[in-house]
């Protein structure tokens, strides 16, 4: 990747990569004496599909929770959208336009797929209780409008026949989607993905990596993804930061990062001499 | 067959978020209204209104409050009892106090307080969860009954300790006291029962209950996804406690007219709703009406039949009503166990296809 600038990256399929939209600097969290994350640093850039990979128990979850503002680290600094980003509760961090999925699902499971989408909207629905309570001016049209918006997300994961259909009767790889609708809802400019894929089949697979594409292709999202299907992986991410031990041991392109030496004594072990 | 959605085509979201999205449903709600505000009180006298209304009515905003906080967000509460008695305690003082002032206003205002004390309580339930929150609304269960036992101030340092309701009026008509009569009685409760289920509905269908059941299903999902936690209990305290302190206020005021807190705001209350919200069915405003009828009509009508029916004394059909009834809570629950607003549910769904098979 000889072409990369502060101002962005043409990718080997002709996309223009924007500008660091997000940054991790020297990350460390620890829990107690168990060194999770340790010093680590990376970036996301404007529209690119980032992708976190590593054996199990390497701190790919623990540092998506770091970006999300679910674990604080105790040392390093994350910067986004070129500032400093102060402590912070996920609520807030989610308010700032980071949205994400589970590796276990997270769902709303006594409510409808159309409420759970709606929930994505939180961001945008700020009528005040009063107003709620008789559902009328700012309540009834943020409703309206803010629904519009959802019908749009249904849409494009082609989820329109289960919309009324509570969450807990769904199988699931619908849920997956589901999930994934009501993180698009918020209209995040980053959106991270903690394992779409885990539990598919071939078939649920090929739709999920189709609907992570075109998300990023239609609306631009930047998307940072953790995923242990190497195929999907290297077929999906532009970039990929490889994990192992809490360290970071590769970071490039998908070709980069498959031609690392490092990165396949990690995956393939390594013989100790 | 009777039942059915076909062709109620919805053309605007507008249409689609109504209360009723069905048709045949809407209408049954209002043939309930017409009925409940333009023939009852015509017809119904004071046995009608005291054994069976009046609770009825009452009930069902407690439960209806008490199902937001519970079925809702999912934070037990055995405390409803306590804000009962605030809202009681609290009309009480304002109706005393300011004695022309329209008993409407009274009665809001004695929820607005009971949800500022509702909102004190719950501050406990952003650190502890499920049981422990339970034991932690307890304590203000038996503290609130305490202080109202304790502190003569709040029942204007009366002999006895009671509080008993003078009479105030509503338009000029007499609404507590013993010269209200039985429809004054009636409409008055069934007015605040009317608009508070329909409060609690639209916020329920709103983002605050969007919020609240976000809260209830899974909390750190919940958080991730920008609810702020803090914010969404403490107003499902507030709006919950709001809609108990109205049934206090009107429990003690215009049904019983006369309270002695420990006897009629005791724990047995608490426990009472919260089994109306659970065998009517956590998460549903028509359960809490479910719930709120079942409890309340199913001793009077016992007792009706036991005593007036087959003549049997008192004290053993006393006895037997409350065997009875316990056993169909458990018949109930096991047949059942999402409560009676689900059973309604099952049987809507039976309905749109009934008599076919398919």
């Amino acid at each position: 990747m000889n072409d990369m600038t502060p101002e962005g990256y043409t990718t080997a399929d002709g996309r223009k990569i924007g500008s660091v939209v997000m940054e991790m600097k020297n990350i460390t969290l620890r829990f107690g004496g168990v060194v999770a994350i340790k010093d680590i640093s990376f970036d996301i850039r404007q529209g690119e599909i980032r992708a976190i990979i590593g054996p199990n128990g390497a701190g790919k979850s623990s540092m998506l929770n770091v970006i999300s503002g679910f674990y604080n680290p105790q040392e390093g600094e994350v910067w986004y959208k070129g500032e400093r980003r102060p402590p912070m509760k996920p609520f807030e961090v989610a308010q700032q336009g980071i949205a994400r999925t589970f590796q276990n699902i997270a769902l709303f499971e006594g409510m409808t797929v159309l409420d759970n989408v709606m929930t994505g909207r939180i961001r945008e629905m700020k009528a005040g209780l009063f107003s709620q309570a008789i559902w009328k001016g700012k309540a009834e049209r943020e409703e309206v409008e803010n629904r519009a918006v959802v019908e749009k997300v249904i849409d494009f994961l082609e989820i329109q026949h289960i919309r009324k259909t509570p969450v807990g009767r769904l199988p699931y790889g619908l849920k997956k989607r589901v999930e994934l609708a009501r993180a698009l809802a918020a209209e995040p400019s980053i959106l991270l993905l903690d394992e779409p894929m885990a539990g598919m089949n071939v078939e649920e697979k090929e739709d999920m990596s189709r609907f992570i594409l075109d998300v990023n292709d239609e609306f631009g999202t930047t998307i940072a993804l953790i995923e242990h299907d190497m195929g999907v992986v290297m077929d999906l991410s532009d970039r990929v930061v490889v994990m192992d031990y809490g360290k970071k041991i590769g970071d490039g392109t998908p070709d980069e990062v498959r031609n690392n030496q490092d990165v396949i004594d990690a995956y393939l072990g390594v013989a100790h001499d | 067959m009777f039942y059915r959605e076909a062709g109620d085509f919805k053309t605007s979201y507008t249409e689609d978020n109504q209360t009723f999205p069905i048709k045949f449903d809407r209408y049954r709600y209002y043939a309930v209204l017409v009925f409940a505000f333009a023939v009852v009180p015509f017809v119904i006298n004071d046995y009608w209104v005291n054994a069976v209304f009046l609770p009825f009515l009452i009930y069902a905003i407690a439960a209806i409050g008490l199902n937001i906080l519970v079925g809702y967000c999912g934070q037990v509460s055995l405390g409803t009892g306590g804000f009962m008695a605030v809202g009681a305690y609290a009309v009480y003082k304002l109706m005393t106090s300011f004695p022309d002032v329209s008993m409407f206003i009274h009665v809001i205002l004695a929820g607005v307080i009971t949800a500022g004390v509702g909102v004190l309580f719950g501050l406990p339930s952003l650190r502890i969860k499920g049981f422990y929150l339970a034991v932690a609304t307890l304590a203000a269960q038996f503290f609130l009954v305490w202080l109202f036992n304790r502190v003569p101030w709040f029942y204007n340092y009366s002999a006895s300790g009671q509080i008993s309701a003078p009479e105030r009026t509503v338009l000029g008509v007499p609404i507590t006291g013993a010269e209200t009569a039985p429809w004054a009685a009636y409409l008055f409760c069934l007015v605040f029962v009317t608009v508070c289920a329909i409060i609690a509905r639209n916020l329920t269908r709103g983002m605050a209950g969007r919020k609240w059941m976000a809260i209830r299903d899974m909390d750190i999902a919940a958080e991730i996804i920008g609810v702020n936690p803090l914010k969404a209990k403490l107003t499902a305290f507030a709006v919950s406690s709001f809609f108990v302190g109205i049934s206090g206020a009107l429990f003690f005021s215009v049904y019983l007219g006369a309270v002695e807190v420990g006897e009629v705001f005791g724990i047995n209350k608490s426990f009472l709703v919260l089994f109306m919200v659970i065998i009517g069915g956590l998460g549903s405003i028509f359960g809490s009406f479910a719930g709120a009828a079942f409890l309340v009509l199913l001793p009077v009508l016992l007792k009706n039949t036991l005593v007036g029916g087959l003549g049997w004394p008192t004290d053993l059909a006393a006895h037997l009503e409350f065997i009875i009834v316990g056993a169909l809570i458990i018949i109930f629950l096991i047949a059942e166990p999402h409560g009676l607003a689900q059973l309604w549910r099952v049987t809507k769904e039976k309905l749109r296809l009934w008599p076919f098979p398919h």
